[in-house]
């Protein structure tokens, strides 16, 4: 396991990051993103689908918990946990079914989900530092 | 014509029975229920979003409450939303119709939305413009006849019901975040912080959301933490998302040359945004409340409508977690 930290002074540095990330994932990957609300997490994977080549808009999955993409030939489920309440409340609606070790999962606020979510290949960690984020990468 | 409608797209498991030649004959959503009545004593723990347990002793209610042992036929959200949430419901709802021998019908979820303020009274004559404005969607649909919808602009990152909640969790108040941030707006002094209104200086009837939330953060990190400060920067930004909201709208309106405007969605109940979309040279319309949020009426409704089409459900079991709204 790796760690490496990164400072990003603005938005466009946090997409650059999100670029980086996306040339590392495999199908199957499996990337955590930490961070507190604002701190630039839909940004970064704002960076990543557009660097695999989605053109469209890139949704914030709070309210849906899930948005899914199909890009050059893989699926990539983007999550946002924000609104769980307890890991359980994951297996009711479905979520195992998400983990199938062929698609690209993206999930913000993980420590919701308890014991539920299977291994992860990287992890992102993003902080607010007064108008910039500083990131800190870890590769598994 | 009597229908069964079942919702379980998301949050909310939701039943209603409706007849089209009548009206609304009962309908509810799960938090209303009565566990201990439903479970005979024995209250049993049930997960939000567990749409599984929670569905028939809902339908076993809106059933007996509208004296319906048998509906005519029954209609289910089929998408967009949750594959997992949505299967629950397509197959309850399929096998209900096996079993009682009556046809079935799949709806969009967003045609429900589009459709609920037909359950009022005035409803709109149609042509109309519609702005569904909650935390999950923020999008301005012209609806030129039933089952007939253009979207011509939606939010490309954050709702602005969303932006609601998240602001006011970077302010320190609870949940949902609208009621607590327009009641704290109240107290705001107008001009202490001015909020971007995104995507509204470019032509076009999108929106953006995200960005304001960020504006709001670093407003909230770089100024003292008193009651008065977080007042003015609720009031900003609840102007903020109020003003370009109208703003679309009224653009809506005039590209469009429509005169009517539909306003449902849980962020429809701001009164600074009605009060702004009261300037507009429209005729306005709000669904009631309840029926602005997830609802199993609207999706009776406008399972009535594709019953009346002639369109019926197959027998397989098919939900579409995506589902454009232009592919109906």
């Amino acid at each position: 396991m790796t760690t490496r930290q990164q400072w990003l002074p603005d938005e466009a540095a946090t997409l650059v990051l999100g670029a980086e990330l996306a040339a590392a994932l495999r199908p199957g990957s499996v990337v955590l993103l930490r961070g507190d609300l604002g701190a630039g997490k839909t940004t970064l994977v704002r960076g990543l689908l557009r660097a695999m080549g989605h053109t469209g808009p890139v949704r914030s999955p709070t309210y849906a918990l899930v948005e899914s993409y199909r890009l050059g030939g893989c699926d990539l489920h983007h999550f946002d946990l924000y609104r769980m309440g307890d890991p359980e409340e994951l297996e009711a609606i479905g979520l195992r079914d998400y983990f199938d070790g062929e698609a690209i999962c993206l999930i913000e606020w993980p420590e919701r989900a308890g014991a539920m979510l299977p291994t992860a290949t990287h992890e992102v960690a993003l902080q607010v530092v007064d108008q910039g984020r500083q990131a800190s990468i870890t590769v598994c | 014509m009597r229908i069964l409608a079942i919702e379980t797209s998301c949050d909310e498991t939701a039943c209603a029975v409706y007849d089209p030649g009548v009206g609304l004959l009962a309908h509810a959503l799960f938090s209303q229920i009565d566990l201990h009545a439903e479970y005979g004593g024995v209250v049993p723990e049930l997960a939000s979003r567990d749409h599984v347990r929670r569905l028939l002793p809902l339908v076993r209610k809106v059933l007996r409450e509208s004296d319906t042992p048998r509906p005519d036929a029954v209609a289910y959200t089929a998408g967009p939303g949750l594959a997992g949430a949505l299967l629950v419901g397509a197959s309850t709802g399929q096998a209900l119709a096996w079993g009682w021998g009556v046809p079935a019908v799949a709806v969009h979820h967003m045609e429900g939305h589009l459709l609920a303020p037909m359950l009022e009274s005035p409803a709109p004559d149609y042509p109309f413009m519609a702005l569904l404005v909650s935390g999950g969607h923020t999008q301005l649909v012209e609806v030129a006849a039933p089952g007939r919808y253009r979207l011509l602009g939606e939010s490309l990152d954050d709702a602005a019901g969303e932006a609601f909640d998240k602001t006011a969790k970077l302010l320190g108040l609870g949940y949902p975040g609208g009621p607590a941030v327009a009641q704290l707006a109240q107290q705001g002094r107008d001009g202490v912080f001015r909020f971007p209104r995104p995507m509204t200086d470019r032509p076009g009837l999108d929106f953006s959301f995200s960005g304001l939330k960020t504006a709001v953060l670093h407003a909230v990190k770089s100024h003292a933490d008193d009651a008065q400060t977080r007042a003015d920067i609720a009031l900003a930004f609840e102007q903020a998302v109020v003003e370009t909201l109208a703003i679309k709208c009224r653009r809506a309106l005039e590209q469009s040359g429509l005169r009517r405007l539909v306003v449902a969605g849980g962020v429809s109940a701001n009164r600074r945004l009605r009060e702004q979309l009261a300037q507009l040279d429209a005729d306005l319309f709000y669904p009631r409340l309840e029926f602005c949020t997830d609802n199993a009426a609207m999706i009776a409704v406008a399972g009535a409508l594709r019953l009346q089409a002639g369109e019926r459900a197959g027998p397989q079991i098919a939900v579409r977690a995506r589902w454009p709204l232009a592919e109906l």
